[in-house]
């Protein structure tokens, strides 16, 4: 069996999670204070994820970047991959919180949406 | 090739003081300096002390051309609409020996004609510098010193020079010098100039460019001086500059009052070799804040906001301000340390006379434009007048830097007045030279200087080329 | 003069929350002035994830966060807001003077509440000696160069502090492809939340040196290099500990100061969300410096309440 410490990135507590594992499956993850722990403690032992956050080129609107996320998270080996997209993109139409930039993101299953209303 | 009669190089506070006195005559000027733009060299560090003549020796040219700076920078202030202020200084005795000092400066200062000077007591001290250390016996007291943006004073200065027919060319590096049929030319890291006559005031590079021409005979040293500026909260720390006694090197660690509000404690002074070491030290600040604090015992670090360190060219005991017979028509103005900036005028008066003397015709233009519009900061202006400086103009109401109260008019101005870098806008206008040190201003200062000069972002530099402030745009990748 | 019963200063997440609350609470003629020309302060560059957890139980970016404040402000119609407005003085008897492109208006107020936020303390201020070339930012200020204008600050970083900005600037400059060096905390342990030390950190692999700090910064024009020492837990350098990180940029994110100066200069001390000043009131991080957004807003709610109790009083 292997031990594997991780830090839950859920939520600002950063709860120490303690991750037994065995023929690398994963049997009990301790140390948790929520149920969040453990489906992070599972989630990034097996396919680590993560929230792309950026921000994309505007052209002729009122603010010169859209901050933007992926509104799932996206697997953290394709995060550098990701970026090479979100620095061609161009936006020129107006957009409110939550909208979809660039649907199927990167072929990743995910959307880029807009973060902040821009007109 | 145009023969100019005059050229200058260096446009520091002595360049540019001299230009502007020599645009009173029918003359071709031209004013070299190596930089990007005016006072980034020994000025820009400079304390803005105007000093009384309390402190060199009668029979030095410091002591002399100090003493009549002191006067006439009075007059020139005006014409310039710079802001200059009497606040009056101390010199502070802890003991019976120093008192004796203190009327050996009294004496020396009255030959050289200072007024008002008198010995204050302890009780004196109390009343009106609350906040001195209690230890202090008496002061000399010199109501005549004043304060001054040294910056804000050279870019006024060549601005008039400017108005008057002179020509400035920044970036314009002096590489060598060549007398040809009595005349010099000057070979230049952009074009080649041709003049009769040459004055140097390149200030720590004097001597290099001294060496040129054939004159070996003296040497610039840089002095380190380390300075430590306190928060604007702090004004009225002091009502007056206040000096310890002077050591045979400095005039000591001061406490100085600024033209813009802060206070400012020191200079160090440290001999080295680096003519660009403008790196301040651990040991230069802990020595600053000691010696500050024998003074004003509350000095409390946490109010220090920002720090820098300057060199002043030194090059013996006094200036050297003379024609060189073996070059006919080469002025050195070299070796210009404290009390420079408070001697400059009178410089400018004695180099037109040098020239004079030398077969240099000075005639009187038919019309000198002395004066020049103040500019206006609304950092120093009242409610009632920042209200009316709103209704000419809008943009006066529109706060770019809020530590310091710096309106984009006078940013749009100051970059239609000259500024290139983002520290030629800090000097003109105060822009980013508060606590936050331009943290919240610093990409609105940049944007309008690309507007303004359609300049690409990523060419705005701090202070010239290869000091860009960023690497790359997203807009332009 | 023009006369408000509340006038609150400063439209980020502490003066929009004071204003629904102090609305809700009966307040019907409110000023918020803010500097900029949106509402939201800093939220608006803060474009990562983490924030709104306690307060709306969602993760949600910055914007998105200052977001629901804004529709919520724009909705009520008894709040004015005066955007790209400074104030420039505040005096004891609750009036405020600001400028605005334009105009320089006094308001004379039942109630004032400073909502001013704060500002990151500055390599002076932790006395970091050598020499100021460009490349020098406070994380903040990288933060909205690379977000809000598209501007990568340099290409070679090393980060002095490990305060959350820090941190997630290290991240941010490491997907904008730039080369994050160091970052250097002179305590044993990280300033900023663990979470940020995952994904900003350890996801991307950048050396974390604790113990550690800065003894000189090089470089004429543009930052060259910086020196670095290990130190023991006093803080004293460990002699032969000295080495050197080339770099072009250096970020300086060692904390938060409140920003209480027109406060003091209207000689009002601050006491526990009020001030000396009956009817002065502050909140957010002018009144102290809070870790997460959500606890500002709670704070200003809470202040927003008491400055109408406050001005009902007055009636």
């Amino acid at each position: 069996m292997t031990i594997k410490k991780l830090t839950c990135i859920e939520c600002p507590e950063g709860c120490r999670l303690t991750v037994d594992i065995e023929n690398s499956r994963i049997i009990k993850v301790a140390g948790n204070k929520c149920p969040k722990g453990e489906e992070y403690a599972i989630s990034e032992i097996e396919n680590p994820v993560r929230i792309l956050t950026s921000s994309v080129l505007s052209q002729g609107l009122g603010l010169k970047m859209i901050p933007v996320r992926t509104d799932k998270p996206i697997p953290k080996s394709r995060i550098f991959e990701a970026m090479e997209e979100i620095k061609k993109v161009r936006v020129s139409r107006p957009l409110s919180t939550g909208d979809i930039v660039v649907k199927n993101f990167s072929g990743l299953g995910v959307n880029l949406i807009a973060t902040r209303r821009v007109k | 090739m145009k023969l100019y009669d005059v050229i200058i190089i260096g446009a520091g506070v002595i360049g540019t003081s001299i230009a502007r006195e020599l645009s009173r005559y029918k003359l071709d000027i031209a004013l070299l300096e190596k930089e990007e733009e005016l006072a980034f060299g020994v000025s820009k560090s400079n304390s803005g002390i105007i000093h009384p003549g309390t402190q060199n020796p009668p029979c030095s040219l410091k002591g002399k051309l100090c003493a009549q700076g002191n006067f006439l920078i009075r007059k020139i202030s005006k014409e310039l609409g710079v802001d200059f202020k009497e606040v009056g200084e101390l010199i502070v005795a802890f003991n019976e020996a120093e008192i004796k000092e203190l009327l050996r400066l009294k004496k020396e200062a009255e030959i050289l004609g200072v007024y008002g000077l008198k010995i204050v007591d302890r009780a004196w001290l109390k009343e009106n510098e609350p906040n001195l250390n209690n230890a202090a016996v008496c002061g000399l007291y010199a109501p005549t010193a004043g304060i001054i943006s040294p910056y804000r004073f050279v870019y006024d200065l060549a601005e008039n020079a400017i108005r008057n027919g002179v020509e400035i060319h920044t970036e314009t590096k002096v590489i060598n010098i060549i007398r040809v049929d009595g005349y010099f030319e000057i070979v230049t890291s952009k074009e080649l100039f041709k003049t009769k006559y040459l004055i140097n005031a390149a200030g720590l590079f004097a001597d290099e460019i001294s060496k040129m021409v054939g004159i070996d005979d003296f040497k610039i040293k840089p002095r380190k001086g380390e300075e430590f500026i306190l928060d604007k909260k702090k004004e009225n720390l002091t009502n007056h500059l206040i000096f310890p006694l002077p050591s045979k090197i400095s005039k000591g660690v001061l406490i100085i009052k600024t033209a813009d509000g802060n206070p400012m404690i020191g200079p160090t002074a440290e001999d080295i070799e680096d003519k660009e070491d403008l790196s301040t030290s651990d040991s230069g600040f802990s020595k600053v804040l000691l010696s500050a604090r024998r003074l004003i015992p509350s000095i409390n670090d946490k109010d220090i906001i920002a720090y820098f360190a300057g060199l002043r060219p030194v090059a013996g005991d006094d200036f050297i301000i003379r024609h060189e017979g073996k070059a006919h028509g080469f002025i050195n103005v070299a070796g210009i340390q404290s009390p420079g900036l408070t001697a400059s005028p009178a410089i400018a008066l004695l180099v037109a006379d040098i020239l004079k003397n030398n077969g240099l015709a000075l005639k009187k233009k038919l019309i000198f434009h002395a004066h020049r519009k103040k500019t206006a900061h609304i950092f120093a202006s009242p409610f009632s007048k920042t209200k009316k400086l709103i209704k000419k103009d809008a943009s006066y109401g529109d706060i770019v830097c809020r530590c310091e109260m710096v309106s984009a008019k006078e940013i749009k101005d100051a970059i239609k007045r000259g500024a290139k870098t983002m520290d030629g806008v800090k000097f003109r206008t105060r822009a980013q030279s508060g606590r936050c040190h331009g943290s919240f201003c610093a990409t609105r200062i940049m944007k309008i200087m690309a507007e303004e000069t359609r300049m690409p972002l990523t060419g705005i530099t701090k202070r010239g080329r290869g000091s860009e402030i960023v690497k790359r745009d997203r807009a332009t990748m | 003069m023009i006369k408000r019963d509340l006038v609150i200063v400063g439209g980020g997440p502490a003066g929009m929350a004071a204003a629904v609350s102090a609305y809700e609470n009966g307040v019907k003629d409110i000023l918020l002035i803010e500097r900029d020309q949106y509402l939201g302060g800093i939220l608006n560059q803060c474009i990562h994830t983490g924030f709104g957890i306690n307060y709306f139980k969602e993760i949600l970016t910055g914007p998105e966060y200052a977001d629901r404040f804004i529709k919520k402000i724009k909705d009520i119609q008894d709040i004015e807001v005066s955007l790209k407005s400074l104030v420039v003085k505040l005096t004891n008897d609750k009036t405020v003077t600001f400028l605005k492109p334009g105009r320089l208006e006094t308001v004379k107020a039942k109630a004032v509440i400073m909502a001013t936020g704060c500002r990151e303390k500055t390599r002076e201020m932790i006395h970091i000696q050598g020499t100021r070339p460009a490349g020098i930012f406070s994380a903040g200020l990288a933060q909205k160069l690379i977000n809000i204008e598209g501007l990568l600050p340099g290409k070679e970083v090393v980060i002095i502090g490990s305060g959350d900005i820090g941190l997630i600037m290290a991240r941010r400059f490491a997907l904008e492809g730039a080369k994050v060096k160091a970052i250097i905390e002179i305590q044993k342990e990280t300033r900023g939340l663990l979470r940020n030390v995952v994904q900003c950190v350890e996801d991307f692999d950048i050396p974390f040196y604790f113990n550690h700090k800065i003894s000189r910064i090089y470089g004429k024009d543009r930052v060259e290099k910086v020196s670095v020492m290990k130190v023991d837990d006093n803080f004293n350098e460990i002699p032969g500990s000295l080495f050197e990180i080339k770099c072009d940029t250096i970020l300086i994110s060692v904390g938060l100061i409140s920003e209480n100066e027109l406060i003091e200069m209207a000689g009002v001390k601050i006491e526990e969300n009020k001030t000396s000043v009956p009817g002065i009131f502050v909140c957010g991080n002018s009144f102290k410096i809070y870790d997460m957004v959500d606890s500002v807003t709670e704070d200003s709610i809470l202040t927003g309440k008491l400055a109408a109790e406050y001005i009902m009083s007055c009636k």
